[in-house]
């Protein structure tokens, strides 16, 4: 993808995005004031950055499962389990380091029979990341062993609530790991390997494409997202609470890579864009915290926000706007290659 | 003759049959009426619940709304009852008219912008709890005579097991929906729609009737799961019944319905739901064994459930494929 | 089982089976898509009590027009008399009332319900609110009775086989329609027995003075049960034969056409190169008896065979696209396993499949990416191709294999079919392959781009490349074929060489007669 492709891919969520933050800036002047006290930025734009974290992290590995037809529900259990693995580790002495490591390759292993299911098993996604979605609260408290695990080791909370540079650590990390995956997929192939797959399953496997392997793949960086986006949440709280840790937050994830304006049937994906969509359900949070409103129509604004963009993606509406198009003449194809003989 | 279309319902009740058997084993005071009485009680609004997503999986489709419709109509009825003078029965009603509304209303997405069940219903969900909020945050009360009488409703057996209103109500739900399911033309079309739409629709289905109604069933008897767990809990509040859904489509696999559609039985969610309850009640009964174990027995329960679905599927097509031969043309 | 054109049998229909009178005719039917005209000015006219075959290779029209009496296409022009009266169809539903009723290979019926429900559903006997099961089942075993079948029909429908199955829709189709009934290939995927069991009940059904249209690609079947055939060809009627005055040969070359014959034939170089592969024995239950090739470099062998013959199913098992239960395969003497499309590729093997939409093209994925996504696949995601070798390469292919695009960005489903199979090979052209198997290569593409195809193919083998090319399309084969397999029955049965490829002789081999004239 070209410069000007992408750009032009990101827009409509930069100018939703843009309108969300000006309608926080109408309710609130002092929205974009940002102030540096005790080493560290504060301020509203900090603020939004800050708490879509988690879903910035879950809708990265949400975005390539989606792009590859499929749907991960599990994640808002695997960061209960991952918190509650970092937690108890600590508690049992190790180091924070070591709590981190053990969280990530739990959610990684969550992902692998995850993808294990859909890719060798041949379940539907659905489905098969249901198991666990009713499963992994039961497994969390296991950890737990029912109570909030809490601890204080200063590593650990440093990831959570700590800053570096001045700037909140989930910030960054999330930055950080959204950028690289992004950047990653579009440097390697995986990226259109995976849309390949997503697109035409058959046509993919006859061009000599792993699908299998791809698809356990994309789960597994599906797990290892809800993991740290577990981790950063317990060390917020300093604390794994089992029971409404990164609750329901993997319906934000898919709502994230929704409003980002990727197909929910596979396909071309932005992880950029489902980026976008994760800052843009944040700031209409706190739209709706500043202008005073209830936070109780936080729900209805968002299930009006994902009916506003499912009626613009339905092949239905897409078919009718066609439709009324059609009365248009259609865009020329221009050939722009000489037309010569192959003989 | 036992056929594989009856198997996982088949292995539902020997699952239930058999941990039964486990539990008066191990707490011989769990096989007595009280003990199934407090199951049909405490279970009473998950069963009704789960009739309707039956109708729903039966036909392939998936609702993620039920359990915030649950906790809207609770807040709603708490609401209305505590403003108003209106009596409870006419609160009934007119909930009951607003969630079949809803309901209707997400399968008419569903059908006429060809969207998938998942994510409609899933706006549903936040619709619906949305709503509850905006009603009320809180915990409210419901104080009323009359809901007083329902409660007082129950049928005292010699052991002292109380089988109460809303036993009997979700019982009546699951007759009501075993008939409609299997004896009725709707019924017929609901598994025609899950064996395969377009196929439906070419034998002359009547597609977006159909689909509306199962979304309306759905939606109706979430608004009735309202109201039982009303009288059951005598509040409403709009954070309960959070992950009901869940609790539901868990019965529903675990009763022997194929989760892709087709298959599966109303009874069989009875059970569903009665194993799961015995699960509860085992785990109340040992009390050193913690909540959490529920969740992960019923996650592992779903899982075996699914597996035995998917390896039906396959044998079924290894048997078709071995008869027929390939037959892709050349 | 039946006693076949048993009278006594109760007949929904009480005319006698007349001549007269035609139960169907339909004239002048048209039908464009964008670009193409599927059908033009094409008739059919069915008697009552006549079993009529409707016959052409794939893109022939058969199904088109199938679709237009059914009501699934409006036609773009023409009329339909049914039974004497000017009918409109506007869905299959709407047709299935007016009395045409429509069976298809993929037994159009619900597995999980049961036999009676099929039979009945939407119109199940009612007591009050409730479905009458019992009277539906005796209703559904005396129906089936009187098609020579007794069976449970409280049973699931998957619990019996395909024919079982298509008998149990035959009887829906004329229950509720009985007027004409449209069998779209039922036999495919029958064996012997079961198909003299639909056969019988098929005689029965004529002698209830139901029209039938019979759609198949086994020719034999036609002349067993058929009393006329049409055959169509490119959208248009090539013929309507009584069949009882015609042998399998004019049927066929009525079927494939010859007309091109003496035009396209071009000089072929006989320097053939040295052993590339070897197959031995390559089978698989229900799709292919052994087959057998050994391919040498500058070769291009054609596999030959009607629709159902086994040719894609050939070309599938070479290629690992399906698993075949044996057969060893030598790549240069050296002994090869090839499990999947992954190992496949990785020996030098390309594949372009018939079916385009479903198995060849990407269609959301630009031009430019499904040109590299097999070199791509086979490199591996850690290695990317770099970007201006992806340019380059796609630049080139587009540029020799004359791909018209607006850029390389489009997707590659808004190009036009000769130009998405182009896409294809070049796809596969990049990967640099020893050896080239096409299924359908000019399948539903212009005639301009049909040409350029078969010129690429000549090219190809001049360049040193070993090909592999099914086609129904004789002229084709004759113009590019150094040998021709011929298949019939998922088996070899012949190959021709040299002078012997002919379309004549092709079609013989096809037919099963004896070669009557060796090419001059």
């Amino acid at each position: 993808m070209t410069r000007h492709q992408f750009i032009r891919r990101i827009t409509p969520q930069l100018i939703i995005l843009g309108v969300v933050l000006a309608l926080n800036f109408l309710v609130f002047h002092d929205f974009f004031k940002i102030e540096f006290q005790n080493g560290r930025l504060f301020g509203n734009v900090i603020d939004v950055l800050n708490r879509g974290a988690p879903t910035a992290l879950l809708c990265v590995g949400m975005t390539l499962v989606i792009a590859t037809k499929g749907i991960d529900l599990s994640v808002g259990a695997i960061m209960a389990i991952a918190g509650a693995t970092a937690a108890s580790l600590i508690v049992d002495g190790h180091n924070w380091v070591s709590a981190l490591m053990g969280a990530l390759a739990v959610g990684a292993l969550c992902g692998v029979w995850n993808g294990f299911l859909v890719a060798f098993l041949r379940i539907q996604p659905i489905v098969a990341t249901l198991v666990l979605m009713v499963a992994g609260r039961g497994i969390a408290q296991l950890i737990t062993e029912g109570t909030i695990l809490t601890f204080l080791d200063e590593g650990l909370i440093h990831l959570g609530a700590g800053t570096v540079l001045g700037i909140p650590t989930p910030v960054l990390i999330w930055l950080f790991l959204g950028g690289a995956v992004a950047f990653f997929v579009r440097r390697t192939a995986l990226g259109m390997l995976i849309e390949s797959i997503g697109i035409n399953e058959a046509s993919s496997r006859l061009a000599g494409i792993n699908s299998r392997v791809l698809l356990l793949c994309v789960y597994v960086v599906s797990g290892i997202g809800a993991a740290v986006a577990g981790v950063i949440v317990a060390a917020d709280i300093q604390g794994a609470d089992a029971n409404n840790a990164g609750l329901w937050l993997e319906l934000d994830a898919i709502l994230a890579v929704v409003i980002g304006g990727n197909s929910l049937l596979g396909g071309r994906f932005s992880i950029v864009a489902s980026l976008l969509g994760a800052m843009i359900i944040q700031s209409v949070n706190s739209v709706i915290l500043l202008s005073g409103m209830p936070p109780e129509f936080n729900l209805v604004i968002k299930a009006l926000l994902i009916l506003a963009i499912l009626v613009i993606q339905s092949p239905k509406v897409g078919h009718l706007i066609y439709i009324l198009r059609a009365s248009a003449p259609p865009p020329e194809v221009k050939q722009t290659t000489p037309v010569k003989d192959v003989n | 003759m036992i056929r594989t279309t009856h198997l996982p319902l088949i292995v539902t009740l020997l699952t239930f049959v058999l941990a039964y058997a486990l539990c008066a084993s191990q707490y011989p005071s769990m096989f007595s009426l009280r003990v199934i009485a407090n199951l049909l009680t405490d279970n009473a609004f998950l069963g009704i619940v789960a009739v309707g997503m039956t109708f729903v999986i039966l036909s392939g489709g998936i609702d993620l709304s039920v359990g915030s419709v649950i906790a809207f109509t609770g807040v709603f009825l708490a609401v209305i009852l505590r403003d108003s003078s209106i009596h409870p029965l006419f609160a009934f009603g007119l909930v009951l008219i607003i969630t079949t509304a809803f309901g209707a209303a997400m399968g008419a997405t569903i059908h006429y912008l060809e969207m998938p069940a998942f994510i409609v219903t899933l706006a549903g969900m936040f619709l619906a709890r949305g709503a509850a909020y905006v009603l009320s945050t809180d915990s409210v009360p419901i104080t009323h005579e009359f809901y007083d009488m329902l409660q007082s409703v129950y049928w005292k057996t010699a052991s002292g097991g109380r089988f109460r209103l809303i036993g009997g109500v979700m019982i009546l739900t699951f007759i009501v929906g075993a008939l409609v399911a299997h004896r009725t033309r709707f019924g017929q079309n609901v598994y025609a729609l899950g064996g395969d739409a377009s196929t439906s629709r070419l034998m002359g289905v009547p597609v977006a009737s159909t689909t509306v109604g199962i979304y309306a069933i759905s939606g109706g008897l979430a608004g009735l799961s309202g109201i039982v767990f009303s009288l059951y809990t005598s509040a409403g509040y709009s954070l309960a019944t959070v992950g009901v859904e869940l609790d539901a489509i868990a019965a529903v696999v675990i009763g022997g319905t194929l989760l892709t559609g087709g298959y599966g039985f109303v009874a069989g969610t009875f059970f569903g739901i009665l194993i799961m309850g015995l699960i509860q009640t085992y785990i109340v009964f040992d009390g050193s064994l913690s909540s959490w174990w529920t969740k992960i027995v019923i996650g592992g329960l779903l899982f075996a459930f699914i597996l035995l679905q998917k390896g039906l599927t396959w044998a079924s097509t290894a048997r078709k494929k071995a008869a027929t031969g390939f037959n892709t043309p050349s | 089982m039946t006693d076949d054109g048993n009278p006594t049998l109760e007949a929904p229909t009480p005319e006698a089976p007349m001549l007269e009178a035609p139960m169907l005719e339909a004239k002048g039917i048209s039908k464009f898509f964008p670009g193409t005209i599927a059908l033009d000015d094409v008739e059919l006219t069915l008697h009552r009590g006549e079993i009529h075959a409707l016959l052409g290779e794939n893109g022939a029209g058969k199904s088109t027009l199938i679709k237009c009496l059914t009501g699934v296409y409006r036609r773009d022009g023409g009329e339909i008399m049914l039974d004497g009266e000017a009918v409109d169809p506007l869905s299959t539903h709407h047709s299935q009332t007016l009395g045409i009723g429509t069976v298809y290979q993929e037994v159009n019926l619900l597995p999980n319900l049961t036999v009676a429900e099929n039979l009945y559903l939407g119109r199940q006997p009612m007591r009050g609110p409730f479905v009458a099961r019992r009277a539906m089942n005796a209703a559904a075993r005396i129906s089936l009775k009187s098609f020579g079948i007794d069976i449970d029909p409280t049973q699931p429908l998957s619990a019996f086989s395909v024919a079982i199955q298509q008998v149990v829709a035959i009887a829906r189709a004329v229950e509720l329609s009985g007027k004409v009934l449209i069998l779209d290939e039922p036999t495919a995927s029958l064996d012997r027995e079961e198909v003299e069991l639909l056969f019988s009940v098929i005689r029965q059904l004529t002698s209830r003075g139901i029209a039938i249209v019979f759609i198949t690609h086994f020719i034999d079947q036609v002349f067993e049960i058929c009393d006329r055939a049409t055959i169509l060809r490119n959208g248009q009627v090539v013929g309507t034969r009584q069949l009882k005055d015609v042998s399998q040969k004019d049927i066929v070359s009525l079927m494939l056409g010859r007309q091109l014959e003496a035009r396209v034939r071009a000089p072929k170089s006989n320097v053939v190169g040295k052993t590339l592969l070897e197959i031995d024995g390559l089978r698989k239950t229900g799709m292919l008896e052994a087959f057998s090739l050994k391919l040498r470099e500058r070769e291009v062998v054609g596999l030959a065979g009607l629709l159902g013959s086994g040719r894609t199913e050939t070309a599938n098992l070479i290629f690992g696209a399906v698993r075949a239960d044996h057969g060893a395969m030598k790549l240069r003497g050296h002994e090869i396993r090839i499990n999947n499309p992954r190992n496949a590729v990785a020996h030098g093997f390309a594949l372009c499949p018939e079916d385009r939409k479903t198995e060849g093209i990407v269609g959301d994925l630009s031009v430019r990416d499904n040109i590299i996504l097999a070199l791509q696949a086979r490199q591996g995601w850690m290695r990317p191709i770099p970007r201006r070798k992806v340019e380059e390469i796609a630049q080139h292919y587009v540029r020799t294999l004359d791909i018209r695009l607006a850029n390389l960005d489009m997707p590659v489903r808004l190009l036009s079919g000769g130009n998405q199979q182009k896409a294809i090979l070049a796809r596969w052209l990049a990967t640099d392959p020893d050896f080239l198997i096409l299924d359908e290569p000019t399948r539903g593409i212009d005639i301009g781009a049909h040409a350029e195809i078969i010129a690429l193919i000549n090219r190809l083998r001049e360049d040193g490349m070993a090909l592999l090319v099914a086609s129904s399309e004789m002229e084709e084969l004759v113009a590019y074929a150094t040998r021709v397999i011929v298949m019939r029955d998922r088996r070899q049965v012949g190959e021709l060489t040299g002078d012997e490829i002919t379309s004549n002789n092709i079609i013989h081999a096809i037919a099963a007669e004896p070669m009557v004239e060796p090419a001059s």
